[in-house]
């Protein structure tokens, strides 16, 4: 493992939400750590967590419980104007790049609000500049410095999100879902983008998506969550190659795979639908849906243990393997 | 007997409005065998939906123009069909699975009621309420949801539960052509995957025939016989499914969309997406429509339309595989 200092590290982090039928609980004591230049990809059907789970860690959203640090340092007790300086650092893409631009500001408004805010740059003309490298950095033509978003197709409003994240210089960037609603042709621009960027700015991504296929390509590491837990954390690799537990199996084999040559090996999809996270039992949450499910699975949380080569994954029906081949 | 259950020739669809003309559909051609399923693969805008639309002529009544073509179901032409006899084929021989079930169910009408309508619509025979009951549980059945669950309303399922309910809704009158417009795009991907084996199933055990309309290439190449890649409301390519998957010869836009997918088995560094986007299809291009995006553009290519050009059962429209280009 990495010996540095992870630039984000979260420890037994929770969200509850308060609902009339009870606590909703969408992050549910996860416990993780992102190092730097490193891809952390987070996967998981909707309800799971993951999009709460990003925002919590930016703190746009107050944790219930449980520490997030940056960089070594507790940022949970950070007062508004502590954090209004953190966003120097740490950054967001939305998922929509239709609902996350205000329609009445223009492409080069867009990308120069958050420095103006920050008072990045003290002079206009500095703005000005910064603007237009920005728009160069993500591709967008200088053309386009005055027109609005509904001018522009979803590809290049993603491009502008990307821009407004990296108009502070952050270090890290929460990446959520920023290319779910976008077609395959223009999805695989901004991937390339995006990577092209870590590459050159030496970013640091915490990539939420439900895109099996696209964190595949993006991730170092994954974590897969399901109803709030993070139920396996693995190497990329390691994780399509070899992945342990029964919930990402299954997720795995869900995929319908563009190759005639898998077409007569059958999938088996698993039974039932993801069960309420509204008050949950103790236990492992899948265990309701879990083909290999016995009593044990019950009654006491399922904690993350590491199965072999840094490996992790919440499942009692896993056996520890030393030396995985 | 026809040979073919849907034979469409030649079909050519605007939006008209007073502001401009949409060239959504521009002159796709093609046949469906009893029993076999016909994929339609590509992406936003390509006229996927509206194709579908055409079929059971549900096309916007102001806006939507069929300009030319012939649509032939059953050796009978849709398009001259009265729209009387349309309703009676439309839920009974032929259905469709719309794209988003949160939006294509009714919120204040039961499920058993939803299902129950299509039956007593095409209730010819003279059956009576409880025959018509017996038969919605029947397909409710068939879809996996308990019946106790049938008295309750839409907004008591869940998104894979809707997407079943209108599954059963298509299916109530066990039609001979279904059309499935991006039926599980909707969904999480383990719900996909209980639809999809549940429509495949369903699908052999009917022997019903089927369009799949869809931008996931794995969808395609688990579900289909034929395929068409669809771009700027043409069909670019087509053929049986081993000759887009695995043929040697492509449209530069198949190999686009390939490229661009992040391939689960092999480790990629980079992807190889189209550059540009797609064409405004209120300004086609002169040319071939894909002409500006493609990497392998000759002069020809920015002048003139190309034509088909078919070797066996594969079809391409691309001047890189026309004989005068290399002849």
């Amino acid at each position: 493992m990495d010996k540095t200092v992870p630039i984000i590290e979260v420890r037994n982090l929770k969200k509850y939400f308060k609902v009339s039928k009870g606590l909703l609980h969408a992050v549910d004591g996860v416990d993780m750590q992102i190092f730097p230049r490193q891809t952390m990809g987070v996967v998981g059907e909707s309800g799971c967590g993951k999009t709460t789970l990003g925002r919590t860690i930016l703190r746009l959203i107050e944790p219930t419980s449980g520490d997030i640090l940056f960089k070594g340092e507790s940022i949970t007790g950070y007062s508004r104007r502590e954090m209004r300086r953190m966003r120097n650092r740490m950054q967001i893409i939305f998922q929509d790049p239709y609902s996350s631009l205000d329609p009445r500001m223009t492409v080069s408004e867009l990308i120069s609000e958050y420095m103006i805010i920050n008072r990045t740059y003290k002079t206009r003309n500095e703005i000005r500049k910064a603007t237009a490298d920005l728009m160069e950095t993500v591709g967008l033509a200088e053309r386009l410095a005055n027109a609005y978003p509904h001018e522009l197709d979803g590809g290049r409003r993603q491009r502008i999100g990307v821009a407004r994240a990296l108009s502070l210089n952050p270090g890290f960037i929460v990446c959520d879902e920023p290319v779910s609603a976008l077609d395959v042709s223009i999805q695989a621009q901004i991937l390339n983008l995006l990577m092209d960027l870590q590459e050159d700015l030496g970013l640091t991504y915490m990539f939420v998506t439900h895109n099996l296929a696209v964190v595949k390509h993006i991730s170092d590491r994954i974590m897969v969550m399901y109803l709030g837990q993070v139920v396996e954390l693995a190497d990329s690799d390691d994780l399509f190659r070899d992945p342990r537990h029964p919930y990402t199996r299954a997720l795995l084999s869900s995929i319908p795979i563009p190759d005639i040559s898998m077409r007569d090996s059958p999938i088996e999809p698993i039974r039932g639908e993801i069960s309420s996270p509204i008050n949950p039992v103790v236990g492992c949450r899948f265990a309701a849906r879990c083909p290999e499910a016995t009593e044990a699975c019950t009654g006491r949380d399922i904690p993350l243990r590491d199965v072999g080569g840094g490996h992790m994954c919440a499942c009692l029906k896993v056996d520890c393997r030393d030396n995985p081949d | 007997m026809n040979e073919y259950l849907l034979e469409v020739e030649d079909l050519k669809i605007d939006y008209q409005t007073d502001l401009e003309t949409v060239h959504a559909v521009n002159g796709i051609s093609f046949t469906l065998e009893k029993g076999q399923t016909f994929g339609i693969v590509g992406e936003t805008g390509a006229g996927k939906t509206t194709t579908a639309l055409a079929l059971l002529r549900l096309l916007p009544e102001r806006t939507g123009k069929l300009r030319q073509g012939t649509i032939r179901f059953d050796g009978k032409d849709l398009l001259k069909q009265s729209l009387h006899d349309m309703q009676s084929l439309r839920g009974k021989r032929m259905a469709m699975i719309f794209q988003d079930p949160m939006t294509s169910l009714n919120p204040v009408m039961r499920v058993e009621d939803q299902i129950a309508e299509a039956l007593m619509l095409h209730n010819t025979d003279g059956k009576g309420k409880a025959e018509i009951m017996a038969r919605t549980d029947e397909v409710l059945e068939l879809v996996g949801i308990l019946p106790e669950r049938k008295r309750d309303y839409p907004h008591q399922f869940s998104g894979g539960m809707k997407q079943r309910v209108v599954i059963a809704m298509a299916l109530a009158c066990e039609p001979e052509l279904l059309i499935a417009d991006e039926p599980t795009t909707a969904l999480d991907v383990t719900i996909q995957a209980q639809v999809l084996s549940m429509i495949r199933e369903l699908r052999d055990r009917l022997g019903m025939s089927m369009i799949m309309i869809t931008h996931d290439l794995g969808i395609i190449a688990q579900t289909c016989d034929k395929v068409a890649v669809m771009y700027a409301g043409e069909f670019v390519e087509s053929g049986t499914l081993e000759d887009i998957f695995t043929g040697e010869e492509h449209h530069p836009y198949t190999q686009g969309l390939f490229g661009s997918i992040p391939n689960l088995a092999v480790k990629t560094d980079r992807l190889n997406p189209i550059g540009g986007m797609v064409p405004d299809p209120t300004k086609l291009p002169e040319g071939c429509y894909f002409s500006p995006r493609c990497p392998h553009c000759m002069d020809i290519c920015r002048q003139v339309h190309p034509q088909d050009v078919k070797r066996g059962t594969h079809t391409i429209k691309c001047h890189l595989f026309s004989e005068v280009t290399h002849g």
